[in-house]
């Protein structure tokens, strides 16, 4: 549990940070709470040979409001993602979720960008992001881009961030009047990475859903759209047993993997409940 | 030292003096005293070994194997000493002639196979983690760095993974011995084939030990500090037995006992873990001894994962002969017990502690035991809180609850059927051992009451007949186990190969302030606390005037350590008997102060005084400065008051108690949620309730874990694929219920404070409690066991498999074959 060394270099604006990491080279990271990282540089998975610490970038932190959409800092942590009151007020589905997140400590320093581009099929919010259409702001030597949801997350760990890029912001719409959403985290210890979960954000209108969007955490190499469920639900009623049909079609086209804690079929039928019981939350039946 | 004292004797003689008490009146024993120890440990202001720096201090890292059997072709370190920072480094080869064979102390039978253990492997490695070489360098980090310059060549050997394939002795682990079969250790009580033979119902069942890794928040660490002109050594390690672990660092590496001091500083838990003499130990001295240097290492958690004790593994076939009427008649049992590779300190006593628990409080007229000890490329298992004891409570009240369901009886009403009544202790039970004490009816209904079984019962039947997805489960045990370990001759009949008294020595000094020095070895218990409270009590002394001293060679040199929940019952009740001693010495100082005869002087809370003149008195601090003045002492006394005393228990103390779980099982996911959890315990007389009831709090936690979460899986290459806390799944508070805990109070005959041990019993008696109420819940399924750990995915496909109409028997345990690996894990693919 002692890493391997390595360089570091202390960002204090994006722009600085880019420089660095191009500086850096191939083996650059950035380091943003660490609660990914620092685990992978203690165990001596990853030799990077330089540190972008970006941790001071105070432009990086804190969530505004733009339009119809919140954008949420990359740097900004679990902790204040979850005590944020436009947050609470536009999208209290990432407050609830954050809330999943590992423990107390981690909360504390991990940060809402950082686990988004860390990509851990395990982790929670990238299938939020997913479910919410969210849209990735990367700055690279070339300015900033931006990347929908649907294209971010690549592979496992990989996304659409380049080697000398680093995610700025996440933009998500504001849930209207009729849009709501949840997240439902299956694990064997509160504080353990998903072994699978489910965001559900559904808009209605009376007792019709006009939209599902439904993101599956951990059945796949990265967070999946439960495209047939959506499907199934879009246009048609909110009672409990057209949601349960729906449901049953959530694990459709995926392909878990089998771990200690679940083999594939299981994750398959845990991805069906969970999608249940998120939809069922999110329509407050 | 002294002679050792009759504890029956002295309690006689307590009960004739009266109790005593503090200067203020207020009794300490029994008060819920914050801990001494506390105010250090949570402000940081801590001794933990990998606190300690040295001048000139040196990092040693440990190089490990990454398979589970090979032999070694060659080890070169030559590119690792050119690696900046580094002082040297060292092949097994290398310091092969002062590193010994690392000990086991408890040879069970006289034809047990004990092969070699050498601290550093030479020839062969025989687990993922056995270590390999070694790397001294100035600083940690650079330790770490240049392990990785280190060249190993394997040819890799099969690996030994399933007790049962290994007992065939197909692959072998040691193969200069011909057998992976360690021993077999056999046990008779009555005659069970005849008990047998009476019965009407015999049920067998097999249930799984899975093997768990303890989880201490403080690693395992070791400093040496060399004096190399005097060949003096300064060991400082975080264990729970700096006695042994010196005299078995002596007897390993011919360094003269005399010549080794060991410390053990702050020590932050063990659980059994540090109940051991490990190989960095030894290595950590010699290497110190070579270079004439201060050197440390310490463990990361994934690095002790492997490396540091296992608990557990056993296959337990357990068979129960009973009448119709759920009378018990007999028991057998035939365990098979993974050593792992070696043998550890006292790793193959562990299963035969059990022999004596299976029987448990039930009457019976035979009992049959056996435990075949097995050798497989693992890392070796020793003692981990209960160590036998909960394995043998698991089997016996699972069964007991499976037998109560073949009968349709209720589980209750069965047990009651069988156990020792109240009236009937002392009783000596089917495995020889002499139960002094215990009301198991009173414990009983309490946690009853408590519980309200028969509220739930009904909420059972209701959730069962609408299909609620939500099931309910109910489980029991009631249990006892036997703790302290003593007396010495009953360890010596078991070939142990130490005795099980206790030393303490009571120092009075000028100022009237009390040093107790005590051979027990806190690392987390709180003795600081509670022998203060039996000294203070004693001699009547302000709690905040005593200091307990312990856990250094130097300052307590006598000692048996702390583990198997004996230092309250053998530790403790020798700080009382040694204070006992003080008061007489100064009995008679106090007599020839006030010019009386020593048979007229009354003590009572703190002073002495005359029979009929109580306004003549003399304090027991007035009387201690007096002592050290010594102008004017009785003719012949030797100028101290100050005293020792050595316990040897006449008996073990058997603590029981009542636990009740009731469980939520999710149907569509599998999860098991614990409802409500009531724990009554009988411990005898309590010297500190909150001590006490974190000591259950823990222990509940911890066989909690055993029966939901924790489990060590190695792939079929023999490695730990658990490795870290990531897949290693120790659940913390969030996971937990708000416990009921109550007690009982059956004083314990065995010694004059009336105590039992509390250190292990939550652990005990818990997991059977869950697991029966697991298997409660899945019944209307068709199901009647789950593998331990009942993950959700296993509860899951219990249920899947019952309710299809499946294999009635239990998921999991069916075509199991021995210890786990990831192909019998049940999740994994």
């Amino acid at each position: 549990m002692i890493p391997a060394s390595f360089d570091y270099v202390r960002a204090t604006s994006v722009d600085d940070a880019v420089a660095a990491l191009i500086a850096g080279g191939e083996d650059a990271k950035v380091l943003a709470g660490g609660q990914s990282l620092l685990p992978l540089l203690r165990l001596r998975l990853t030799y990077p040979s330089v540190l972008v610490d970006i941790g001071p970038v105070a432009e990086l932190r804190g969530v505004r409001e733009d339009g119809d959409a919140l954008v949420i800092g990359a740097m900004t942590t679990h902790h204040d993602i979850v005590r944020d009151p436009l947050i609470a007020q536009h999208s209290p589905v990432i407050a609830q979720a954050t809330r999943l997140v590992a423990d107390p400590a981690v909360r504390h320093r991990g940060t809402f960008g950082g686990a988004l581009a860390h990509a851990d099929p395990a982790g929670d919010l990238p299938a939020v992001a997913l479910a919410l259409d969210a849209r990735f702001t990367i700055a690279g030597a070339g300015g900033r881009r931006s990347v929908p949801a649907a294209d971010f997350f690549v592979d496992y760990l990989q996304t659409a961030v380049g080697p000398d890029e680093i995610l700025v912001e996440i933009e998500v719409p504001k849930l209207g009047d009729g849009s709501r959403g949840h997240y439902e985290k299956f694990s064997r210890v509160a504080q353990a990475w998903a072994i699978v979960g489910v965001c559900a954000v559904v808009d209605t209108d009376g007792g019709w859903v006009s939209a599902a969007r439904i993101g599956l955490t951990n059945m796949g190499p990265t967070p999946l759209r439960a495209s047939a469920a959506e499907q199934a639900l879009a246009g048609g009623s909110a009672h409990n047993g057209d949601v349960h049909a729906a449901a049953a079609l959530a694990a459709e086209g995926t392909n878990p993997a089998g771990d200690l804690n679940a083999a594939a079929d299981y994750r398959q039928h845990l991805a069906r409940v969970l999608t249940e019981r998120a939809l069922a939350h999110a329509l407050g039946s | 030292m002294t002679e050792e004292l009759d504890a029956g004797l002295v309690a006689e003689q307590i009960a004739e003096s009266g109790e005593q008490s503090s200067p203020d009146g207020t009794r300490q024993i029994g008060q819920a005293r914050r801990r001494k120890e506390d105010a250090k440990l949570i402000t940081g202001q801590t001794r933990w070994t990998d606190n300690i720096t040295l001048p000139g201090l040196l990092h040693m890292a440990v190089l490990r194997s990454p398979m589970a059997h090979a032999r070694i072709s060659r080890v070169d370190v030559s590119a690792a000493i050119k690696r900046p920072g580094v002082i040297a480094a060292f092949s097994g080869a290398d310091l092969a002639a002062d590193l010994g064979s690392l000990p086991c102390a408890w040879p069970v039978t006289a034809d047990m196979v004990h092969p070699d253990h050498p601290p550093l492997a030479t020839e062969e490695v025989r687990y993922v983690g056995d270590a390999v070489a070694v790397v001294v360098a100035r600083g940690r980090y650079q330790a770490a760095d240049a392990l990785e310059a280190i060249e190993v060549e394997y040819e890799p050997l099969p690996p030994v993974l399933d007790m049962e394939e290994a007992l065939k002795d197909e692959a072998l682990v040691h193969s200069d011995k011909g057998t992976n079969k360690c021993f077999l250790w056999p046990f008779d009580g009555g005659d069970y084939d005849a008990a047998k033979a009476k019965a009407e119902v015999v049920l067998k069942r097999r249930f799984i030990q899975q093997r768990l890794i303890p989880t201490a928040l403080e690693p395992r660490c070791v400093v040496v500090e060399p004096i190399a002109a005097a060949n003096e050594f300064t060991v400082y390690s975080a264990t729970q037995i700096p006695h042994i672990l010196r005299v078995m660092l002596a007897l390993v590496t011919s360094i003269p006992e005399h010549k080794i001091r060991v410390i053990a500083p702050d020590v932050g838990g063990g659980f059994g873990s540090k109940l051991n003499v490990y190989a960095e130990e030894v290595i950590a001295l010699v290497v110190a001894k070579r270079l004439g240097r201060p050197v440390k290492w310490t463990e990361s958690r994934s690095e002790g994962y492997q490396a540091t004790i296992h608990g557990r593994d056993q296959i337990q076939d357990i068979e129960i002969a009973a009448k119709r009427d759920g009378t018990i008649l007999g028991l057998s049992v035939d365990l098979k017990a993974d050593m792992g590779a070696y043998l550890q300190l006292v790793t193959p006593g562990i299963p035969i502690l059990g022999a004596f628990m299976f029987n448990s409080i039930y009457k019976m007229e035979g009992y049959r035991f056996r435990c075949t000890g097995v050798f497989t490329t693992k890392t070796p298992t020793d003692a981990y809180r209960g160590a036998g004891r909960p394995e043998a409570t698991y089997a016996i009240e699972r069964i007991m609850t499976e037998l109560a369901v073949e009968l349709g009886i209720d589980p209750m009403e069965i047990r009651r059927k069988n156990w020792i009544k109240h009236e009937e202790f002392p009783y000596e039970t089917i495995a020889g051992m002499t139960y002094d004490s215990g009301n198991y009816e009173a414990a009983t209904d309490r946690a009853m009451q408590l519980f309200g079984y028969d509220e739930l019962l009904r909420e059972q039947q209701e959730r069962r007949d609408r299909h609620d997805p939500v099931q309910l489960g109910i489980g029991i045990s009631t249990f006892t186990e036997m703790c302290g370990l003593a007396p010495s001759r009953v360890l010596g009949s078991l070939s142990y190969g130490a005795g099980g008294w206790e030393a303490a020595s009571i120092r009075m000094l000028p100022t009237g302030k009390v040093e107790v020095v005590t051979g027990t070895s806190p690392h987390g218990q709180g003795h600081g606390t509670s022998w203060s409270q039996i000294a203070a009590d004693a001699l009547g002394v302000a709690f905040e005037d005593v200091e307990v001293i312990h856990g250094d060679t130097d300052s307590a040199p006598m000692g048996m350590d702390t583990y198997g929940s004996r230092s309250l019952v053998v530790g403790g009740v020798a700080v009382h008997l040694a204070a006992q001693k003080v008061i007489e010495k100064a009995r008679r100082v106090a007599a020839h102060m006030l010019e009386a005869d020593e048979g007229d002087i009354d003590f009572a809370a703190g002073s002495f005084s005359v029979k009929g003149s109580p306004e003549a008195s003399k304090t027991i601090q007035d009387v201690a400065l007096a002592t050290f003045a010594a102008h004017d002492l009785p003719e012949g006394m030797e100028p101290s008051i100050n005293a020792d005393a050595v316990l040897d228990p006449e008996n073990f103390s058997f603590p029981h108690g009542t636990h009740l779980c009731a469980v939520e099982i999710d149907t569509e996911t599998g999860f098991t949620k614990i409802r409500s959890y009531v724990a009554v315990d009988d411990i005898g007389n309590v010297i500190n309730p909150m001590i006490v009831e974190g000591q259950v709090h823990g222990g509940l936690a911890q066989g909690i874990a055993q029966a939901l979460y924790e489990e060590a899986v190695y792939d079929a290459e023999g490695n730990l694929i658990t490795g870290s806390l990531v897949d290693y799944l120790v659940p913390a508070a969030p996971d937990l219920p708000e416990f009921t805990t109550d007690r009982t109070v059956t004083a314990a005959t065995s010694n004059p404070l009336g105590v039992k041990g509390v250190g292990e019993a939550g652990t005990i008696a818990s997991t059977p409690a869950v697991m029966n109420a697991v298997v409660d819940a899945l019944r209307p399924y068709g199901v009647n066991d789950i593998r331990m750990p009942a993950t959700p995915e296993r509860v899951w496909r219990a249920i899947q498999e019952g309710s299809s109409g499946g294999e009635r028997s239990a998921a999991g345990t069916v075509s199991y074959g021995g210890a786990q690996t990831a192909a019998t894990a049940g999740g994994a693919e």
